[in-house]
């Protein structure tokens, strides 16, 4: 809860990663399902990187 | 432009009419999705509507309709708006604003008063005046926050000024602000690009040569 707290303004992410991932779908398909597919893809991607850079930084944190 | 006939892999080809390519694409600028909307693509216009529209509102209400102007308080461009300034209508206020003020009037839609940087009281310059508390006598001259307006009074390097100001009342929401109203902009250009090119869909060919690269990669791996 601590943690969660503490990055707060990290949830301002969420909607902008949601609108970025259905607008880059619909850009790359006409139909409504296949854009919900990329779209979800795109979002589990940007997740997935965030992830990867908020891991690098926090175990860095260990090594200072 | 003619009709554009995707092949997809499961079911019906798709059909994709862009009509007048470049009408579309004035009108994609103007107001987001209104050019899909144009050519007969509503559900995506309504995508495009809804995710755009939404981001930049939301962004502006984060920013207290300060976070989008036009020129910066010294009157140059604020390089921001490069961006902002592609959801078309939406953004015209900023612009408005901005020619108001050039001269050093008023903007319209004032949002609220702040000291001026002359104010016998030092401490309380470019702060907002709030009648409700015992700040002294209200100052004839005020320098006025509007709606999408440029910041109002001189512009200081190393003192507060009322953009200074506005990073101290609104804080991180501020920047957020400007964050969202970006993104929303930029996220229009692809949705411009959209009305005037149609989707970027993969061809088969395309397809094939992804995989190939793909389980290159795996082999690698």
């Amino acid at each position: 809860m601590i943690l969660l707290a503490a990055t707060a303004k990290i949830w301002y992410s969420i909607p902008l990663i949601v609108v970025v991932s259905l607008c880059y779908g619909a850009t790359r398909h006409e139909v409504m399902s296949e854009i919900m597919r990329h779209s979800f893809k795109t979002a589990v991607w940007v997740l997935g990187f965030m992830g990867f850079i908020f891991a690098i930084v926090w175990l860095s944190g260990y090594f200072v | 432009m003619p009709e554009i006939v995707y092949h997809v892999p499961e079911g019906e080809p798709v059909h994709v009419n862009l009509k007048d390519q470049y009408w579309a694409a004035l009108l994609a600028w103007l107001f987001p999705g209104a050019g899909h909307l144009f050519q007969g693509r509503t559900a995506k216009g309504l995508l495009f509507m809804i995710c755009i529209v939404s981001t930049f509102v939301f962004g502006l209400a984060m920013g207290r309709a300060r976070c989008v102007t036009a020129t910066t308080g010294t009157g140059s461009l604020n390089y921001y708006f490069l961006a902002q300034g592609a959801v078309g209508a939406l953004s015209f206020p900023a612009i408005i604003q901005s020619v108001k003020t050039s001269d050093g009037a008023d903007p319209f839609w004032v949002l609220c008063e702040r000291f001026p940087e002359d104010y016998a009281n030092e401490k309380i310059r470019f702060h907002k005046i709030d009648q409700q508390k015992d700040v002294g006598p209200i100052p004839e001259r005020t320098l006025k926050d509007g709606f999408m307006a440029p910041p109002a009074g001189p512009v200081f390097e190393h003192e507060a000024d009322v953009l200074g100001m506005w990073h101290a009342d609104y804080k991180h929401m501020f920047d957020l602000g400007v964050l969202y109203t970006m993104v929303a902009g930029l996220l229009n250009i692809l949705a411009i690009y959209d009305a005037f090119c149609g989707p970027a869909i993969l061809t088969e060919a395309q397809k094939e040569e992804l995989e190939e690269q793909a389980k290159k990669k795996r082999r690698w791996l």
